[in-house]
């Protein structure tokens, strides 16, 4: 068989560290709120308030509710976007701010990139379009209908907003696209740009979008937002739809010594996505070899790892499928693992961008938050789930995993950086 | 050692045809495939012309049961693929799962049944809170499209890393590009990539009215698209898609593959100006075009075709030129440069993945296709455009180029293997 890229900084020989975080979640918006949230096991799923969702078989959502997009946004940008990219936009501002990027700090031009994920598009957005178009005609249909619906908005807005002319990209694979953005991001630093923005989010939370969100029957239909959506319990029902998401500045580390940057939150020390076979193929899914490869990538073993931060899907067989690939690489009980999604609700795109700053921010802090409301993990998945209460560890490298719908798989390796 | 990369297979489906065979033809021929929008009323619209795709999915080999679960996209990348796979020759079965990638690029995705699912739920438009009693198994998948990629990755056997790249208008060159980088790095040793797009439905229709983007000369839809034309006003929307089979090049070698470019240089940049507008110099697309050459390390004297943009706005038309002056310097003057879009159209994501395929049967048969419908050239448009007639010429080594919403300008170098030093 072929070559494979085996080191952490692959043949370019460069290391790439986050230097900002940015963040716009359910439970918390801003960085150290969401955090604080799930160190508190602040719960971000309620009732829908959007809209009247009787009729509807689920009736939850993670959603943000403190969030006034006048408050961080200028006026004209308003009506030309949707939610989510408000929500992308802000969360970019601040992680910009977070790593001390600005007009002065000494970047050419094509030095900074953008590569986000959204898996849903403008979606609120364009359904309103929709509803004019259908419901009064195309003269209604609004000037900026082209680009508030499309995926490739919000990398697109971030860059104008932020004067980032280098590399970009926008990448959709569902809950797994928003590792992917990060992983291509990585990527892209490691071909020769100094920075790029990268993270994902996502919101559709309109009834057209909720609805849709509902297709496929993978969303719990429980009641109670305490008992909806239970990653790994004995009583997993499903998910629960959330919206928002993160962005992280990553960057070449020489580039974030020379221009004097103080805090690192860690280096991002390999990626791999991979594919599950085809539907009935009879073979086990891909997610545990995407694990190994973004391990073997870092140049780390399992038994390097301290932490694991898991897809979670909260459905008991997809449960059970990740419970045995983590119990393969790490063997029973031989990790901790958590889920603090169950606190946010499935973000798609959004998804696996939080992860990442709740890993990262669980190495500064060596504390590991709860699954939630997970109460009782099936003994048959052999895994050490933190539940209840966050855990104090000593934490020094964190596998971030993430699933998408059809077979998607992606895993990230982070390491406490060491110059 | 650097791996280079190569396409072995080629699929399309474009306007005016289905299949590579009958594309090429069309383009060499200088025919046209914009026509009267016949998939819906499209009366109430300003724009009422498009490049439709006479699509059969039953003759494409497609069950009743995939035509309903598949958008139209899909069933166009799928059946892309497919083609691709068989012209290569490669036996994907014998290969190892894993280290197969797939690539697509989409720009709307699955706004077809996006938006047919939507008049089922919402009453034709009448209920704002759309009816959960009406909702489509599928609809989870056209509100979020990654089941493209996945149909293609099922299509062609791939357990490798699988994405969809959804960058606007240059989605089909950026997920090419994706593609190459994943077989230099390793990841993978063949990627299935290129992109599909199928816009022609109202809301896009629409949402490009809006903009007043898209031509109104309704009276005339076969001459309606005319790139670098002074007459021209706006683009025509199309569909359509192409699909490729990438290679490690030693490998294709070995195998004995037909190859048909290597895909020397591949960058994208953003203009970080507008969403929609573009700057009159041109200036990051230039950008684009000196990193793709530069990646390819071949000098711009080396360029004997550039497949443009040319997407046939007023504000296009004069900014790629700006930006091949910029980048390619007198040689700007002396290369033969066209749009195929005068022939069949702008089909949002897919197009730069069918402009590839374009470049790379110019460079299989030494023919640059022509553009079409240009009789009065644009005063400051003043390339050499290769008006209406397609021309025989050597070419060893493309430049094709795309732009887009959001701000991407994207540039691919393709050439011959032996091209490289």
């Amino acid at each position: 068989m072929s070559t494979q890229s085996s080191t952490a900084a692959g043949a370019s020989g460069r290391r790439v560290v986050v230097t900002g975080l940015g963040v716009t979640a359910p439970g918390g918006i801003g960085t150290e709120h969401y955090w604080k949230a799930l160190l508190t096991g602040e719960n971000g799923i309620s009732e829908l308030s959007r809209f009247d969702a009787s009729r509807y078989p689920s009736r939850l959502a993670g959603q943000i509710d403190d969030f006034e997009a006048s408050d961080h946004l200028p006026g004209r940008l308003l009506p030309q976007t949707d939610v989510s990219t408000r929500y992308a936009l802000v969360a970019a501002d601040w992680a910009l701010a977070d790593a001390g990027v600005g007009p002065d700090a000494g970047f050419e031009d094509y030095d900074l990139g953008v590569v986000t994920s959204t898996a849903q598009g403008g979606f609120d957005f364009t359904h309103r379009e929709f509803h004019k178009l259908w419901s009064q005609g195309p003269e209604y249909v609004s000037v900026y209908e082209s680009f508030a619906w499309f995926y490739a908005v919000n990398t697109g807005q971030i860059s104008i907003r932020n004067t980032m002319r280098g590399p970009s990209a926008a990448l959709v694979g569902e809950q797994a696209g928003g590792l992917d953005a990060i992983g291509h991001a990585c990527r892209t630093v490691r071909r020769g740009t100094r920075l790029v923005l990268t993270g994902g989010v996502d919101s559709a939370l309109d009834p057209w979008g909720y609805a849709s969100q509902l297709a496929g029957g993978l969303v719990s239909t429980v009641a109670d937002p305490e008992r909806a959506y239970l990653p790994f319990d004995a009583e997993a029902s499903g998910h629960v739809p959330g919206e928002g998401g993160a962005v992280l500045i990553v960057e070449d580390a020489d580039s974030a010594r020379e221009r004097g940057v103080e805090r690192i939150y860690g280096e991002i020390a390999g990626y791999a996505a991979t594919f599950d076979p085809a539907p009935g193929s009879g073979r086990p899914p891909a997610l545990g070899r995407a694990a190994e490869l973004a391990l073997a990538q870092a140049g780390l073993t399992p038994a390097d790892v301290s932490v694991v931060f898991a897809d979670g899907a909260g459905a008991p067989d997809l449960d059970r499928a990740e419970a045995e690939a983590i119990g393969r690489l790490f063997g029973p009980h031989g990790v901790p693992v958590t889920a603090p999604k169950a606190l946010t609700g499935r973000l798609c795109a959004g998804g696996g961008p939080t992860d990442l700053v709740a890993a990262l921010l669980a190495l500064r802090d060596q504390v590991i938050p709860a699954t939630g409301r997970t109460a009782r993990v099936p003994d048959a998945y052999r895994l050490d789930l933190v539940t209840g209460q966050p855990r104090e560890a000593a934490l020094s490298t964190a596998l971030v995993l993430a699933r998408g719908r059809h077979g998607f798989n992606s895993a990230i390796v982070l390491t406490t950086h060491r110059p | 050692m650097t791996r280079r990369v190569v396409i072995t297979g080629v699929g399309v489906r474009a306007p005016g045809g289905s299949g590579t065979k009958e594309f090429w033809d069309l383009l060499t021929a200088g025919r046209t495939a914009t026509r009267p929008i016949s998939f819906f009323d499209a009366a109430p619209f300003r724009s009422r012309i498009a490049g439709e795709v006479d699509f059969d999915a039953r003759a494409e080999g497609f069950s009743p049961r995939e035509v309903r679960r598949m958008d139209r996209a899909t069933q166009f990348a799928v059946a892309c693929t497919r083609e691709a796979l068989v012209d290569s020759g490669l036996e994907t079965g014998a290969l190892d799962p894993s280290r197969i990638g797939v690539a697509l690029g989409s720009a709307v995705a699955s706004a077809t049944s996006l938006e047919n699912e939507y008049l089922v739920m919402a009453d034709a438009g009448r209920e704002w809170v759309v009816d959960p009693a009406h909702l489509s198994p599928y609809m989870f998948d056209y509100l979020s499209p990654g089941v493209m990629a996945a149909e293609v990755a099922w299509a062609a056997g791939a357990e490798g890393p699988v994405t969809m790249v959804s960058d606007g208008c240059t989605s089909g060159l950026d997920s090419v590009g994706y593609a190459v980088q994943l077989i230099r790095e390793g990841s993978v040793d063949v990627a299935v990539a290129g992109a599909a797009d199928t816009p022609v439905s109202p809301i896009v229709v629409a949402c490009f009215d809006a903009i007043k983007a898209t031509t109104p000369r309704n009276d005339d839809p076969e001459h309606a698209s005319r790139p670098f034309d002074g007459t021209r006003n706006g683009f025509v929307l199309a569909e359509g898609a192409a699909m490729f089979v990438l290679e490690e090049y030693e490998a294709a070698k070995r195998r004995g593959a037909h190859i048909y470019a290597e895909v020397g240089g591949y960058a994208t940049r953003c203009n970080a100006y507008h969403m929609t507008g573009l700057k009159k110099d041109g200036r990051e697309m230039a950008e684009s075009i000196r990193a793709a050459l530069d990646e390819a390390r071949l000098d711009r004297t080396a360029v004997d075709y550039v497949n443009a943009h040319g997407s046939g706005t007023k504000q296009n038309d004069r900014h790629e030129t700006a930006a091949f002056k910029r980048s390619l310097g007198d040689r700007a003057y002396a290369v033969p440069v066209s749009s195929i879009k005068s022939m069949v159209g702008h089909s949002l994501g897919a197009i730069g993945s069918i402009e590839i395929a374009a470049s790379i049967l110019a460079i299989e048969h030494n023919v640059v296709p022509p553009t079409a419908n240009l009789h009065t050239p644009d005063p400051e448009c003043d390339l050499d455009y290769v008006p209406l007639t397609a021309r025989e010429l050597r070419v060893d080594t493309v430049l094709t180029v795309g732009s887009g919403f959001g701000g991407f300008q994207s540039a691919m170098v393709l050439h011959r293997p032996e091209v490289a030093a």
